[in-house]
């Protein structure tokens, strides 16, 4: 097959999930199967896509016209081919957790859910791909509908007020903000290509007011990049069932909206235009600022997806400050930190998920001693926090790294001090949930010794699905899994980083 | 130029002025539905009005015309309107479309296509085109002279009124017509026949709103706007003002408890009248 | 004389002469089918005639083989080709849609004169459009409005306030009349012909200065009120709300898609055929005038609707909203701009006919067209609800559908007249529409259908079924076409973007 081909049938064959996923309503493991089998196929297609690109091909694909001059079209440059494997990849991760978690939860409406995923992964892959600006808001808004069932799922009234400030923040911007931005461009550039280098050097006045005007209408018009103050829709979407929170919430939808950032800046501005201009001076502090604030917030909350929302609000501001950096450095960073913080936050939003669903707690201070029974669990929080704070030997450090090269070259020190503060916040509100669970004795234990809640707090009539391995009450195999496996993921990047790292050089071309 | 000369020898135009205030304060002011549509038909007729004096000439006749004018004028015919044809000066204004092959497919049937008929602006036909000025300084009851023969001036156009056969020869006719076979002024009669189109429209309006008329008396049992609105508003919220309106008791947007519309589906005038709200 | 050179005119006259026969069939599912008949025929003439302009150009056609500029001209070119499709094929898809709602909401003995309105309405609305006589514009567009009254008065058996309601509509729709046509008059008296080629042809006569005088500029200020009030452009638009609510719901589904849009393109054809945006006081109208009307209407009427319980009258008002659209893009006066409005214009006309046909289903079921009846619809009629769904998204402008690539063009047009502001306003407009569609849809998706009360089931008193084929299947033509002309935009906007060229290359 070749990768031109590869290109299309990444997004054809999740829609054919999706009508899998829906001949199969009524016989669960079937439909299980078919998003397996499509997850497979899909990252097969993805790894052929990534060899050809690495390769230095870049294959691509053009549909038709919609709009004259602008055709949906499909276009494989690393740093879309690596987020389009790394979608792939983890949605079959999150497949397998997801059968685990929604079967462990009785979960309603799971075809829907089902269906709904697929319809997400084909989307972000089309951004992942996506040769223009057009076709890149055409696929990320898309996105932003099709994961709006999956955050209401539960149909209640907080996720019906979720759900409405899901869409309203998402769509708002979109249409508000990114549309009219991407239709200026087109009107200013002539043309909506992704093109090395960017298409808007001598077309506007560099120091005008126009490049940070229009940057700012990108920064903020992609509100899934979560850039304050335009992040509440995050917290928000966490009242979606948990393996939404953990693959959409970590890596495809919120991974989207920063790769369009990086994408934007690296291939419409160019680097080398915003750093001559000084255009994005303004918003490498936006993004330095959110960073802090939203670890600050995290540290304050109880409920642990809440803790990991603000802290993914927090590391996606890494992204956009190393696309902001100007520099190859920092470009280098943000891409790698996608793919990193990827791995880790995954990791820690399935290690909540089965947390929740094995001992049914969601709130840290509930979690003392509780490693005790589900070590497996806390074991790859640990190591998925490690990433995230940016300690070696895990994956995550190297995108830490990078910045604080970007920032340096691009002669901003005192981003230096705001990495360094950051990483400190992260060890206090991300390290110290696996020490107390480990460390820390459980508040109370019934007459037998046993820890309180794990079964008794069960709802009545419920029998779960646990394995139980003698004292240890892990929660569902399924469950467990999947998070170690991210977790050795992101050890082993570390290890792989540098593979990446020529991978996704050529984005970096013309700057400095 | 005398004010006062200046406004009486407009009062064609201020009785049209007039009336159409008046018609139109009618429609604005009674709450009265009849008396709205009165009002609708004073506003319409000042219209009419308005075309039919545009239309008349100080001593002008109907436009109908003498045999001995039409044996004549028809005998000229023939040559001009090959002159006319050939002599097409299109003007920019629909030039760019009309001249493809296509044309030739509409052509009537004496193959005097229609770009010799449309594209004659440079030519004198429309000499008295800027008559609009004379309109502005006609005297009372005077319609805008053009040169004689000039289709598109207020002046009389024979040929139109009667040949009413080959379009293309009345148009040559309208050309050639000799000044001194026009003796008698005639006055415009487009403006008239258009009116005769616009007085149908009118009846057929107040027809409309005459039966509609009656049957808001027969749904509602009166035709006064401010009572329609009070009651629309009993039967909505339950009071006349909406201000006053309390919470709805069941919950907003719920249905009515009028009688289900299985029940009205029977059609009768009851339910008709009493509408879905009707009953509460 | 082939039958192929009166294409221009099969289309008017045909359901002209045959809508009388309608009353004389006295059986309303044969009336329903001759009316389908005839409108599919239309269609297919308007199909035909769009296909002959695209390919050979204008298509001028003499009334009574009567040369213009003295007997009537109708002249067909690709703007009103575009619209005379739009507007016959709506028909015929509303028509066809029409009859298991309508026979529920009227007696069975109106339903023959039903569809001979109908069939006038269709016929007074494609003359608007395919006419190239200044006056007969008037004529053919008092056939369509006093069909249309008649047509909303029909749904005074359901609830007696369409009485009311036609009875405003008749008001103000012959005062606009009535302004167009002292309009016409000044028009007249000023150049002395009424065929639109040649008024322009006696504007651009004439020593330098001559023209435009006061008088030609009064004319175009009455034609615009008049024609505002019948495309109800923003202050002008009281009539309508409650037309649009007590009518009939296949009526809605029709007069909303194709009324409004005739009257816009009437405009369309006035200020740039006939007037010409090189005429000072035209640019100077567009700008001053039809602006802030234009915003206006997309800022005021989307919020009101934001507030509407009744759905019938919410997609109302965000029609008052959407004509905004299209007369903003009118009022940029370029070519981009009149592209985008043509555009909208058909997409419009999809958008608004697929949700009230959707409408009318859930009153079709269950006796209601308030917010009320829509509460968790995928449970009870998951393909109405996904028809509201999808064509409520056209109307938002998600992309894949026509909504997205009517904004696309406006917000291109806007850029490009060097007006961002107005693009900003443009999105920021279409944000409200989010907020009143999204509300609709929130309480489709996420709601639970009532299990007590009246709208527990439907009016007879069964378990809400989903709607019969013979509107679902009308119903999601439209949808699809929303999502088809969203993709392909072929016919549309190139259509558009040559009728466009064409429109404004007259005024030069």
């Amino acid at each position: 097959m070749t990768a031109d081909l590869a290109i299309l049938f990444s997004m054809a064959v999740p829609l054919v999930g999706f009508f899998g996923v829906w001949l199969f309503d009524k016989q669960p493991n079937l439909r299980e199967a078919a998003t397996l089998g499509a997850g497979a196929i899909t990252l097969i297609l993805t790894l052929i896509v990534f060899h050809a690109v690495g390769a230095g091909a870049r294959p691509e694909v053009e549909l038709f016209d919609v709009v004259s001059g602008l055709p949906i079209a499909f276009r494989a440059e690393p740093l879309g081919a690596m987020f389009a494997t790394l979608g792939a990849g983890l949605w079959i991760v999150n497949s397998i957790y997801s059968i685990g978690y929604m079967r462990g939860h009785h979960e309603k409406h799971q075809t829907r859910f089902y269906m709904c995923f697929t319809v997400a992964i084909a989307s972000a892959i089309g951004v992942a791909y996506s040769a223009n600006l057009f076709t890149l808001f055409v696929f990320y808004e898309v996105l932003t509908l099709s994961t709006f069932p999956l955050v209401t799922h539960k149909g209640d009234e907080a996720a019906r007020n979720g759900g409405r400030i899901y869409l309203g923040i998402l769509m708002g911007t979109s249409i508000g903000l990114l549309l009219p931005a991407v239709v200026w461009t087109f009107a200013i550039a002539g043309t909506a290509d992704f093109t090395p280098g960017g298409i808007l050097a001598g077309k506007v006045d560099a120091a005008g007011p126009v490049l940070p005007f229009l940057l700012g209408l990108y920064a903020f018009g992609i509100g899934k990049a979560a850039l304050m103050p335009i992040h509440p829709w995050l917290p928000n979407a966490m009242v979606a069932p948990t393996p939404v929170s953990a693959f959409l919430h970590a890596v495809a939808v919120v991974k989207a909206g920063v790769f369009s950032v990086l994408k934007i800046v690296v291939y419409i501005f160019g680097i080398d235009l915003l750093a001559i201009s000084g255009a994005a001076g303004g918003f490498v502090w936006i993004a330095a600022v959110s960073i802090l604030l939203a670890s600050a917030i995290a540290m304050n909350k109880d409920n642990l997806k809440a803790r990991l929302a603000y802290s993914t609000v927090s590391q996606l501001s890494y992204v956009t400050l190393g696309a902001m950096l100007a520099t190859s450095m920092g470009v280098m960073g943000g891409a790698l930190q996608i793919a990193m913080h990827a791995l880790g936050k995954m990791t820690l939003f399935m290690c909540a998920g089965a947390i929740y669903v094995g001992a049914h707690k969601s709130l840290v201070s509930e979690m003392r001693g509780l490693g005790r029974v589900m070590p497996f669990t806390f074991g790859a929080f640990f190591i998925g926090a490690m990433s995230i704070v940016g300690l070696p030997p895990l994956g995550g450090s190297w995108p830490k790294f990078l910045l604080m090269l970007g920032a340096a070259d691009a002669g901003q020190l005192a981003i230096l001090g705001v990495l360094i503060l950051s990483s400190l916040m992260n060890v206090a509100y991300l390290l110290s949930i696996p020490v107390m669970a480990f460390y820390m004795s459980p508040d109370e234990r019934t007459d037998d010794g046993r820890v309180l809640g794990l079964d008794d707090r069960a709802p009545a009539g419920e029998t779960r699905l646990g394995v139980k391995w003698g004292a240890l009450k892990e929660a569902p195999l399924l469950t467990v899994a999947p998070p170690i496996a991210t977790a050795l993921g992101a050890l082993l990047l570390f290890f792989f980083a540098n593979a990446l790292y020529d991978f996704l050089l050529p984005i970096t071309e013309g700057g400095r | 130029m005398d004010p006062l000369q200046f406004i009486i020898d407009r009062y064609n135009y201020w009785i049209f002025i007039v009336l159409m205030m008046i018609g139109l304060y009618t429609v604005i002011a009674r709450g009265n539905l009849i008396k709205k549509i009165i009002g609708l038909n004073i506003f319409q007729t000042s219209v009419f009005i308005y075309y039919i004096s545009i239309g008349k000439i100080t001593g002008g006749t109907a436009p109908i015309y003498t045999t001995a004018h039409q044996e004549k004028l028809f005998g000229h015919g023939e040559s001009h309107e090959r002159e006319s044809h050939d002599g097409e000066g299109h003007g920019g204004g629909h030039g760019d479309q009309s001249h493809g092959p296509e044309a030739a497919g509409h052509e009537s049937d004496d193959g005097h296509g229609e770009d010799a008929s449309t594209d004659h602006a440079a030519e004198p036909l429309h000499a008295g085109a800027s008559n609009d000025a004379a309109a502005l300084t006609a005297g009372a009851g005077e319609a805008p002279h053009g040169a004689p023969g000039d289709i598109h001036a207020g002046a009389p156009n024979p040929p139109d009124a009667l040949t009413g056969g080959d379009p293309a020869t009345t148009e040559a006719l309208g050309l050639t017509i000799n000044p001194d076979l026009v003796e008698p002024i005639y006055s415009n009669p487009l403006p008239h026949v258009l009116i005769l189109t616009a007085i149908v429209v009118g009846v057929a309006t107040t027809a409309v709103g005459l039966a509609l008329a009656v049957r808001i008396r027969e749904a509602y049992g009166t035709i006064e706007e401010d009572e329609l609105e009070d009651a629309d508003n009993i039967a909505e919220f339950g009071v006349a003002d909406p201000r006053d309106r309390e919470p709805p008791p069941g919950g907003k947007g719920e249905r009515p408890d009028g009688p289900p519309r299985g029940a009205k589906l029977a059609g009768d005038r009851l339910s008709t009248r009493l509408g879905r709200g009707g009953a509460s | 004389m082939t039958i192929a050179d009166q294409l221009p005119v099969l289309p008017i006259i045909l359901p002209l002469v045959l809508a009388p026969f309608a009353i004389l069939l006295r059986n309303g599912r044969a009336a329903h089918v001759f009316a389908v008949v005839v409108c599919g025929a239309a269609f297919a003439f308007c199909a035909m005639l769009l296909a002959r302009v695209t390919a050979e150009g204008v298509i001028s056609y003499a009334l009574g083989d009567w040369a213009p500029p003295i007997g009537i001209e109708y002249r067909v070119d690709l703007a009103n080709a575009l619209v005379m499709l739009l507007v016959s094929g709506v028909a015929t898809l509303a028509a066809a849609f029409s009859y298991a709602s309508i026979r529920t909401e009227i007696d069975d003995r109106q339903l023959p004169l039903f569809y001979a309105a109908f069939m006038i309405c269709m016929t007074g609305l494609l003359g608007v459009t395919v006419t190239g006589d200044a006056f007969n514009v008037f004529v053919f567009l008092e056939i369509s409005s006093l069909s249309t009254y008649a047509l909303v008065a029909l749904g005074a058996r359901v609830d007696r306030r369409a009485l009311t309601a036609a009875f405003n509509y008749l008001v103000m729709g012959t005062l606009g009349a009535t302004f167009f046509v002292i309009g016409l008059g000044l028009i007249y008296q000023a150049t002395g012909t009424l065929n639109m080629a040649d008024i322009r042809a006696q504007l651009s006569a004439g020593p330098p200065g001559a023209m435009p005088n006061s008088m030609v500029e009064a004319a175009f200020a009455f034609i615009l009120v008049g024609m505002g009030l019948k495309a109800a452009a923003f202050p002008m638009h009281l009539w309508m709300p409650n037309a649009y609510a007590y009518a009939p719901s296949a009526v809605s589904a029709f007069i909303a898609a194709a009324s409004t849009k005739v009257a816009v393109y009437v405009l369309i054809r006035f200020t740039f055929t006939i007037f010409g945006s090189d005429f000072d006081f035209i640019d100077a109208m567009l700008t001053y005038v039809l602006t802030p009307i234009a915003l206006a209407g997309m800022f005021f009427a989307s919020i009101v609707a934001v507030f509407q319980e009744d759905v019938k009258r919410m997609l109302a008002y965000s029609s008052v909203g959407q004509i905004g659209y299209m007369l903003l893009g009118i009022s940029f006066g370029t070519e981009a701009g009149l592209q985008a409005s043509l555009i909208h214009i058909f997409n419009h006309g999809l958008m608004k006919s697929a949700l009230f046909m959707a409408v009318a289903c859930v009153m079709l079921r269950l006796g209601v067209h308030t917010c009320s009846g829509f509460h968790g619809l995928t449970k009870r009629m998951p393909f109405t609800a996904a028809a509201f769904i999808f064509s409520g998204l056209s109307l938002v402008g998600v992309p894949l559908t026509v909504g997205f690539v009517s904004k696309w063009y406006l917000l291109q047009a806007a850029f490009d007249a060097g007006r961002p502001w107005a693009g900003f306003l443009i999105v920021a407009s279409s944000l409200i529409a989010v907020v009143y569609v999204g509300r609709v849809i929130e309480l489709i998706l996420l709601r639970d259908p009532p299990s007590e009360g009246l709208l527990a089931n439907d009016v007879d008193g069964n378990p809400v079924r989903e709607a019969p084929l013979s509107m679902l299947i009308p119903m999601w033509v439209l949808v699809g076409a929303n999502i088809y002309f969203g993709l392909r935009t072929d016919l549309t906007a190139e259509i558009a973007g040559r009728a466009a060229a064409a429109l404004m290359g007259g005024a030069q």
